[in-house]
């Protein structure tokens, strides 16, 4: 189904909506799922990313996004600086990753806390992106819905814990996969769900026995066009 | 429901006795599950940031490669002169489109409209007939609807990506869009939408992608120009009662076709055509490769 407004936007600082508006949005969820602010970045960039990205403005895009600047944000030109004033450090390189799409980048971040994550994603066109790993570990998620990503001990009963309660909750599980490095290991959960989770729920579902750690991305609503009058077009 | 033929919106529109923009604003509300007032609103929001990006252009801003800039103003003040052969309504929309097309070059923000590369072509003609008319922004709104259910069921039946089907998918479709929001705002009936989009997308049909050093600069944003004038003849000739000999959905098939056998060099690749000349690999070469930032 399409988005009459993938048709008619996003509004976003071009000139690229794969190029640009995706690597910011690549960015930004690499600074929600580390879940602080980015103290060093070392971004990775594949295939056509490496190739023409300097000239889409992928860099600043990404690095834009990092600091938790949205596609739309006017300051994307000037995040060289941004990143400066923010203490945030970076570095690019070009990589040359297995089966990957052509518009691809490997961050590996590490936040204000000292806490560290590698994310893969790619920019799959007209802005929309793609989570393709998350420490080395298997995903695909979009970033459409809300998700939450659990890190968990490969046993029995993990997974079953986490979606009934889910089901008392009343959310709704859109999309849900389950990825291992190897059986018994640490394994890494990722349900997109229909319906918002609030903060404390997840903070609950984070004491669950055999969690790891989990995080949370939480999707941003649509205008919901309260104040809106089509009587004063 | 889904928006996956105009006949299916003629259809739907006749059914219901509502207005082409109406379905697809219907359509919109049961897809994203919003009130009439959520979608309306966020259109609204949609206009104002094409109306921002038009009035911020100053002409003086550059892409990163120098290609691109400045432009738009020249336009603007040959046709504060007096001089121009189009007149005023082309000869603005010539300009708007050029200035839109040099704001996305040059990292300002727009509204892509159906992709970034082609982001001058539906404000182009919309801002230039407003210019000339009075339109109410409930008209306007409208007018966008109509634009972007076009563009959903060219991106349904054929595809609006240059690299999967060149620039007649992309400016090809801006132009279509464009060419049926102009026959909505001057009251045509839903066949002339027809007719328009038909018309604008056969004039089009076979224009290559072919980006100088890859990047969304050469030929791209004059190119917005031809999207913009040619949907403006076109409206005009449904307006007229012209017809399109081939139907609308079969001529969006057409392109679709078209597209996919068109060889990977003329998609986007910057491999072929303007591309691949002797001047267009001078700039590839001047550009920085990998990952080699330079701030």
């Amino acid at each position: 189904m399409i988005d009459i407004f993938d048709m008619m936007g996003p509004v976003m600082v071009g000139p690229s909506s794969s190029h640009t508006a995706g690597a910011a949005r690549i960015g930004s969820m690499g600074r929600t799922l580390l879940g602080e602010d980015v103290a060093e970045a070392k971004i990775g960039l594949h295939g056509s990313f490496a190739e023409t990205g300097f000239g889409h403005g992928t860099d600043r895009a990404l690095l834009a996004g990092l600091l938790g600047m949205k596609p739309d944000d006017l300051r994307i030109p000037n995040a060289y600086q941004e990143a400066d004033r923010a203490g945030m450090k970076y570095s690019f390189h070009t990589v040359d990753l297995r089966d990957a799409h052509p518009n691809t980048a490997l961050l590996e971040l590490t936040g204000v806390s000292g806490k560290k994550m590698a994310l893969q994603a790619s920019s799959v066109g007209g802005g929309a992106i793609v989570v393709n790993k998350i420490d080395g570990i298997s995903v695909n998620f979009t970033g459409e819905f809300n998700t939450l990503i659990v890190r968990n001990q490969d046993e029995s009963g993990s997974v079953a814990a986490i979606t009934s309660i889910l089901s008392q909750l009343r959310v709704n599980v859109a999309n849900m996969s389950v990825n291992r490095h190897r059986r018994g290991g640490d394994a890494l959960m990722v349900i997109e769900t229909d319906q918002h989770i609030k903060r404390n729920q997840v903070e609950f579902l984070a004491q669950l026995p055999g969690i790891l750690s989990l995080t949370y991305y939480d999707k941003e609503d649509d205008e919901d066009g309260s104040g809106f009058d089509e009587a004063n077009l | 429901m889904v928006l996956d033929s105009m006949k299916q919106i003629f259809e739907c529109s006749e059914w219901e006795n509502l207005p082409f923009w109406e379905i697809v604003l219907h359509y919109d509300m049961d897809l994203r599950q919003v009130s009439r007032q959520a979608s309306m609103a966020k259109m609204l929001t949609t206009w104002q940031a094409i109306q921002d990006a038009a009035d911020s252009y100053t002409g003086t801003q550059r892409s990163v490669s120098g290609l691109v800039g400045g432009d738009g103003l020249k336009m603007r003040m040959y046709l504060r002169r007096g001089e121009s052969i189009c007149g005023d309504l082309i000869g603005e929309a010539i300009a708007q489109a050029i200035s839109m097309a040099e704001s996305n070059a040059c990292m300002r923000r727009i509204v892509a409209a159906p992709t970034a590369g082609s982001c001058g072509v539906v404000p182009a003609v919309l801002l230039a007939l407003k210019q000339q008319e009075d339109y109410t922004q409930h008209q306007l709104l409208e007018a966008l609807y109509v634009a972007s259910g076009i563009g959903a069921v060219i991106a349904y039946r054929a595809g609006i990506s240059g690299a999967a089907g060149g620039c007649q998918a992309e400016i090809g479709t801006a132009s279509a869009m464009a060419a049926g929001a102009l026959v909505t705002l001057r009251g045509g009936t839903n066949e002339q939408i027809g007719h328009a989009v038909a018309i604008a997308l056969k004039n089009l049909m076979g224009l290559v992608c072919d980006p100088v050093a890859g990047l969304v600069e050469v030929p791209c944003v004059k190119r917005n120009v031809i999207g913009a004038v040619n949907a403006i003849s076109a409206a005009d000739m449904a307006l007229a009662g012209i017809e399109s000999r081939i139907p609308v959905d079969e001529v969006i098939d057409a392109m679709g076709e078209v597209g996919r056998r068109m060889p990977v060099e003329f998609r986007e690749t910057a491999l072929g055509g303007l591309a691949a000349t002797p001047t267009g690999e001078a700039v590839k070469a001047r550009m920085p490769h990998g990952a080699v930032p330079k701030k």
